[in-house]
């Protein structure tokens, strides 16, 4: 990274506990920058902390301890008004959580013209080019329910998109997808990839971190055991978890 | 039986009115004490949960009657005897839509809090990730889903509080059991005027029943 990109999400000395019954240290000091456009591939096996990580940067998991710092606010700070910094950080979930209420078009236009980001009218102009971007634009009217895994998710994508982020958030977008319809979602995400987007990318698609990652980090345990490209981390692990890791999923 | 509604008919009517008049006070404000503490029981806010389970609990815990007598007779007591204040007095009207309001409130409370909970977390934490503020989410899309899966468990508590009426007789309300119980001590026709009381309950509560299975209907599309 010598060339003058600017970082766009700055995470030092992350810490996150859960408590319940007993106390889980899910995070254990993290530390990571994500620059503008770069994409970032998250992987490792389940319960190291993955998708804590993307919940804490969208400030959905309160941070237990150390900072992030998305485009300069420090949003462990009180000061930080979250509700606005959400609103350039997109995110799409696993189980799509589209809002089971409202149309497709609906569930695109919610947000931007609640927000005041724009008027009805070019909300659901923006929303309807969204949806042509993923293909979709023939289900504006359709009801999440009547929709497809693949095709709820790809909705979700457009959902995010209509709020115009600078970063986008997947935590695990194909996981609770039947397998044919994975093709359809990572599609989509090549192609905001290639179009600059900052991403963050939960997946088990190692096929996708290859072809897509400018950078993946394996987690386990709550720490970054390592990071690097694709060739490295996919071609020459140094870590032994990390060779253990992928022989089972490769 | 022809006798009683010929003479008593149009008194037992407007007891009718009295009743629907007390439920009526006591489901508006039922409502509104439901959704506040309802809405304070699904808040982080650990002050505003443990406020609400405990108002809750208590109303829960305390039989209606003795609620009614409280208020009724207990708090100006309080107030004008213990405390050495003076003046303050209500009318069984006043001291009974606060008992209905309070006893039902509880209940909507429980009604509402369960709904909120029924809606997946999933789509609080999708509108909170696009900027939406939390209450701003609750109200376009948590409750508007919450609401559907509610409504038969209200139309049920609506039921239950306009037969709770019945209870604030004892504080000399004239509703329609209390004057009903002045009809048999005049004529000595209890059956006959139970049996019309019943039934004057009867067809009110299946009207409304029938108004509430329209409104389900209409809210499935």
């Amino acid at each position: 990274m010598s060339e003058e990109r600017k970082v766009k999400v700055r995470i030092c000395g992350l810490q996150k506990y859960f408590k319940t019954h007993t106390v889980l240290h899910v995070l254990n000091g993290i530390n990571l920058e994500i620059m503008e456009g770069e994409v970032v591939v998250i992987i490792g096996p389940s319960g190291s902390g993955k998708s804590t990580l993307l919940r804490c940067i969208n400030g959905l998991e309160e941070l237990s301890g150390g900072d992030i710092i998305i485009d300069g606010h420090n949003i462990s700070s009180k000061k930080v008004n979250m509700n606005k910094v959400r609103e350039s950080v997109g995110m799409v979930f696993q189980h799509f959580n589209l809002f089971n209420n409202m149309n497709v078009l609906r569930n695109l236009m919610l947000a931007p013209v609640d927000l005041k980001k724009a008027t009805k009218a070019e909300a659901e102009q923006n929303a309807m080019a969204m949806l042509e971007r993923v293909g979709l634009a023939d289900k504006a009217k359709a009801m999440p329910r009547q929709l497809s895994g693949g095709q709820k998710q790809r909705v979700a994508i457009a959902r995010a998109l209509c709020m115009k982020p600078d970063i986008m958030l997947f935590d695990e977008p194909t996981s609770a997808l039947d397998p044919e319809m994975v093709g359809e979602v990572l599609e989509v995400m090549k192609e905001l990839a290639r179009e600059g987007m900052t991403m963050a990318v939960v997946t088990h698609e190692m096929g996708f971190a290859r072809e897509v990652a400018d950078r993946v980090i394996f987690m386990d345990g709550g720490r970054i055991l390592e990071e690097g490209t694709p060739e490295q981390i996919f071609g020459n692990p140094q870590h032994q978890r990390t060779k253990d890791f992928l022989n089972k999923v490769l | 039986m022809d006798m009683i509604l010929r003479s008593y008919g149009p008194l037992l009517l407007r007891a009718m009115g009295q009743t629907l008049l007390l439920a009526l006070y006591g489901l508006f404000f039922a409502c509104i004490i439901g959704l506040i503490v309802g809405m304070m029981s699904v808040l982080k806010n650990r002050v505003c949960r443990a406020v609400a389970l405990v108002f809750v609990n208590l109303i829960r815990g305390v039989p209606m009657i003795v609620l009614a007598y409280m208020i009724y007779f207990g708090v100006p007591y309080l107030w004008n005897n213990v405390l050495g204040r003076s003046g303050l007095t209500f009318t069984a009207l006043q001291a009974g839509s606060v008992c209905l309001a309070l006893n039902c409130g509880a209940y909507m409370a429980e009604i509402i809090r369960a709904g909120i909970e029924s809606v997946d977390v999933g789509q609080m934490e999708a509108g909170r990730s696009l900027g939406l503020p939390w209450w701003r989410t609750m109200q376009r899309i948590i409750l508007p889903q919450a609401i559907r899966t509610m409504i038969p468990s209200i139309i049920n508590q609506f039921i239950i509080t306009l037969k709770d009426t019945s209870i604030l007789s004892v504080i000399g309300f004239p509703e329609l059991v209390n004057t009903a119980k002045n009809v048999v001590s005049k004529t000595f026709m209890s059956f006959q005027t139970w049996a019309i009381v019943g039934a004057m309950y009867l067809i009110v509560i299946l009207l409304l029943q029938f108004a509430a299975k329209y409104l389900e209907r209409r809210l499935k599309q």
